[in-house]
């Protein structure tokens, strides 16, 4: 690395319009609602920056607690449903030999290539009533009506008539679809750590008499901790602010924080309340990322004592 | 016998329970798509059951000027924004991985930050900038695309920069000693070694902006003005009265269009596979 | 108790293939106890494919293995009563020196009191004293290479498999840690197999080498007998230098032949092996008696008179590169005995070539 001093307009002309587009369009706009979040409605359009704490009080309503509580547990659920289901599909592709690997990466990749609002719009047509789970559910029920009629159980277990689970607008539906959408973001950064994983480490494990398991938990999960922590971030905060999931997918009480966020700029139109509510939602993304600081230094510390 | 020969310590891949794992993932991810696909081509306004083909929906689709319009624009937003997300974020890279600085690690922090925070945060950040500060409203196209451009820029270019540093790490510094010491200019050096060298990353990157760009909904849907028609904005009007063989019709075209952008992107990459493997 | 003199490893006409390439071709070899057995090539000869065989890393695509009298076919590597030191060490970065070498033990449900002891005493066998606290990525490879050997060597095999272990280490460090291993070797006696490319890291520790080209092996013989009696040309050149002749064969008898080559004439040598009945001449480089005066040959031995193109000094010898009259390129060395000894001659000079008919060997192509 060398000094800005020795090329300024080297310097400036590569960093220049990175830094002026960062400060103008994300920085100041961020800037903009943490002021705002201390205004006060004075007209449908007027807004007074009174530096109250009124919206942030109001924050604290037991309902808005209540949102994000729930934001906080369905997020937490669908992220360790991707965990769990992403941690075998990053292992499969990271010890595919080396022909299948690139077409079973971008199998993994190739549903980022659709808009995230036909992905989960095509959970609708999965999920509902008279949806493809629901079928495949009756088509099963049948089948084993079926295979009972000859001893007279038919109607004593199955029932008289196939009742449809009630899958779309829950909370059901709503991890559901957190989870097919950042699917994804968790099996990209497994397989990124668990791809540059030293090889002969697995088998010096497997060499010393450790079982698959074994060294699955005593060697594998602990070397592919940044990945993992990587993949549980990157789903876990997008999943927390989501709001067109929700929309789609969740029913009257499945609403989460991002859907009343969207309310208060939008059909609400309570600005400082909807600007406190997304700062609330920053300081939380914010903790979680000072902990994944504080987590990976306090793994260097240890390393280095 | 390849295939019957016993299954190695370390080949996971070949195991049957890893396999059944996998392909359930893949059905997982693929089936909802696929059978969104299917039924574009349904004869059936209620959409539930197959009553037969017919391409009736994709007609009705192309006849609906404002959702043609909406296709348009996005196309334009994902091109423009690829392009300068690719230039801003690749510079930036080069000057964070080149150059010491005061507030070196201030900007490279917060340059991730649009990458980490909640899009909704950012989307109604930037609603209210564009209101607050007098963007103006109301102009001619495609001007009036210009909140909803630089607000995918303002997401996409730092993904940019991330992976042409990855890129950049490794780079050898005497290549570039080298050209300076055989004569090259600051300029020829850098278009003739240091480029070439960044070229695959600029290619990811540019792919992944462009992904990023045909994929998101929540920024466009806070930046768009009233009258400005964009595709995810119009399907999400559209699903919202219902789900209807168009619906699906135009998720297909649009699934199409960007399948084939990307393989277009890819193999226009496949000529630097030498590069890629030279670094 | 099994037969003390049966081998501990015998390797039964044993091939890996991957498609149509052959890694390993039908080998076959039986390795005895307490031995310390070097497989020698050049890379890709397929020795360690071989190594890894043992360790149950690869499976063989036919023939059969058997360590201690069992078959291996199908016993996966956490079940083989045998250790690797992995080329990268493949120590566990997450792991301390101790944890480490503890590893092996724990996995196998050894009794907590019992690892204690037995990793002390595996830390102070590798001499890794006051170090067992430490993460890998505080140790130097050296260092690194001894985590790796103690932590295989606590778990007691009955093999120890080592897979270019010197390798990653500078030179000096490289010659202090050979004579580490055969010291462990002889204190611990479990039977050692090491992979090399370095011929004189496999002559100066092991008691036999087995040199492989191709998937197959060429030779099986202690490290004198490999490098004085080598049976093919390949073996030759690849241990050691060697000059060669082409030579025509008129007649054998017994255990040697009577040759003529272009350059020495005719003359009577010893083969290499009793299936050699054609091949080349070799002689070693500093079995050649150079001479700068007029030639007085001893009796029986052949002279060429050549030129000098290059001189090569290396402190303790010298190695001297000639043309001989029919243009042959050949080498001499000569140890520098002598301080205070003339100088080496100069390119261009002329000279003359002793050699001995019982130094020549004829070899198979």
């Amino acid at each position: 690395m060398e000094s800005w001093r020795a090329q300024p307009a080297v310097f400036w002309a590569f960093v220049l319009p990175g830094a002026l587009w960062l400060l103008l369009f994300f920085l100041v706009p961020l800037g903009l609602i943490w002021i705002l979040a201390f205004g006060e409605r004075v007209g449908p359009v007027q807004i007074d920056i009174t530096w109250t704490m009124a919206n942030y009080l109001a924050v604290f309503d037991p309902v808005y607690v209540g949102l994000f509580w729930r934001s906080v547990w369905v997020a937490t659920i669908a992220t360790c449903i991707a965990l769990v289901m992403g941690l075998p599909v990053a292992l499969a592709v990271s010890f595919a030999p080396d022909r299948v690997k690139p077409i079973l990466l971008l199998l993994v990749i190739l549903p980022f290539w659709t808009n995230i609002l036909i992905r989960t719009y095509a959970m609708i047509a999965v999920l509902r009533t008279r949806g493809f789970v629901n079928f495949g559910l009756e088509y099963l029920w049948l089948l084993g009506k079926a295979f009972l009629l000859p001893f007279g159980l038919d109607e004593v277990v199955m029932g008289e008539r196939f009742e449809p689970l009630t899958l779309l607008y829950n909370n059901t539906a709503v991890i559901f679809g957190i989870v097919y959408v950042y699917l994804p973001f968790m099996v990209l950064p497994l397989y990124a750590t668990l791809d540059r994983l030293d090889r002969s480490l697995l088998e010096a494990s497997l060499d010393l008499g450790a079982g698959q398991i074994r060294t699955f938990f005593s060697i594998i999960v602990p070397l592919a901790k940044p990945g993992i922590i990587s993949g549980i971030i990157l789903v876990f905060i997008p999943a927390l602010g989501t709001f067109l999931i929700s929309d789609l997918l969740g029913g009257t009480d499945s609403l989460l924080i991002g859907n009343v966020i969207e309310r208060q700029f939008k059909a609400a139109n309570h600005w400082p309340l909807g600007s406190a509510m997304s700062f609330v939602l920053l300081y939380i993304t914010f903790a979680i990322l000072a902990l994944r600081a504080w987590l990976t230094s306090r793994e260097e510390a240890r390393a280095r004592a | 016998m390849l295939g019957r020969s016993p299954v190695g310590p370390l080949e996971y891949t070949r195991r049957l329970w890893l396999r059944l794992w996998l392909l359930a993932v893949f059905v997982f991810l693929y089936a909802p798509i696929v059978i969104l696909v299917v039924f574009s081509f349904n004869d059936s306004r209620r959409n539930i059951v197959w009553q037969g083909f017919t391409t009736d929906y994709y007609v009705r689709a192309a006849e609906n000027a404002s959702l043609i319009e909406a296709f348009g624009n996005s196309l334009i937003i994902a091109f423009v924004s690829t392009i300068l997300s690719t230039i801003i974020g690749a510079l930036l890279a080069l000057g964070l991985w080149r150059f010491r600085f005061p507030g070196r690690a201030a900007l490279d922090g917060a340059a991730a930050l649009p990458i980490v925070i909640p899009e909704i945060c950012m989307g109604v950040a930037l609603l209210v900038f564009f209101n607050r500060v007098g963007f103006p409203t109301g102009m001619p196209w495609p001007l009036n695309l210009a909140p909803i451009v630089i607000g995918h820029v303002a997401f996409s270019f730092p993904f940019v920069a991330v992976v042409v540093r990855a890129r950049m790490i490794g780079f050898d510094r005497s290549l570039e000693e080298a050209s300076k010491d055989l004569g090259a200019s600051e300029w020829q050096t850098f278009w003739n070694v240091t480029v070439p060298y960044m070229k695959p990353g600029l290619i990811a990157g540019g792919l992944l902006a462009m992904t990023l760009s045909l994929d998101d909904f929540v920024i466009t849907f806070f930046t768009s003005g009233p009258g400005t028609l964009t595709f995810p904005v119009q399907v999400y009007s559209m699903v919202r009265f219902g789900a209807t063989p168009e619906v699906n019709a135009a998720s297909t075209v649009l699934i199409v269009v960007t399948v084939l952008l990307t393989v277009i992107a890819v193999r226009w990459q496949r000529p630097d596979k030498e590069v890629a493997k030279l670094g | 108790m099994r037969d003390v003199a049966a081998p501990i490893v015998e390797i039964q006409n044993v091939t890996k293939a991957y498609g149509k390439l052959k890694a390993v071709d039908d080998v076959s070899l039986a390795i005895p106890r307490n031995a310390f057995f070097a497989l020698l090539g050049p890379s890709g000869c397929g020795k360690t494919t071989l190594l890894r065989m043992l360790g149950g890393f690869e499976h063989t695509s036919t023939g059969r293995i058997l360590i201690d009298g069992e078959d291996m076919a199908g016993i996966q590597p956490n079940r083989r009563p045998v250790n690797m030191v992995f080329q990268s060490y493949a120590v566990f970065p997450h792991m301390t020196v101790a944890d480490n070498i503890a590893y092996g033990l724990k996995v196998t449900g050894v009794k907590r009191a019992a690892i204690a002891s037995r990793v002390e005493e595996a830390i102070a066998m590798v001499r890794l004293d006051g170090m067992a606290a430490r993460k890998p990525d505080q140790l130097s490879g050296g260092q690194r290479q001894r985590v790796a050997l103690a932590r295989a060597l606590v778990k007691r095999p009955k093999l120890l498999l080592l897979d270019e272990p010197l390798s990653a280490l500078d030179k000096k460090l490289r010659e202090e840690m050979q004579l580490e291993l055969v010291r462990l070797q002889t204190e611990v006696g479990i039977t050692f197999i090491i992979v090399t490319h370095d011929q004189e890291e496999a002559l100066g520790m092991a008691s036999e080498i087995a040199v492989m080209k191709e998937g197959r092996i060429l030779q099986i013989a202690p490290p004198r007998e490999l490098y004085e009696h080598p049976t093919r040309r390949f073996v030759a050149e690849f241990i050691g230098a060697s000059n060669s002749f082409p030579c025509e064969v008129l007649a054998i008898d017994g255990q040697n032949a009577r040759v003529r080559s272009p350059l020495l004439g005719e003359l009577t040598v010893e083969r290499s092996a009793p299936d050699v009945t054609s091949g080349t001449l070799i002689i070693r480089p500093e079995k050649v008696r150079m001479d700068f005066s007029t030639p007085e040959p001893t009796p029986g031995e052949a002279l060429i008179r050549g030129t000098i193109d290059q001189i090569a000094y290396f402190g303790d010898l010298s190695i001297v590169y000639l043309t001989a009259e029919d243009g042959s390129r050949l080498q001499c060395s000569r140890y520098n005995v002598s301080r205070i000894a003339a100088p080496d001659p100069r390119p261009g000079t002329a000279c003359t070539l002793g050699i001995h008919p019982e130094d020549l060997l004829l070899v198979g192509d």
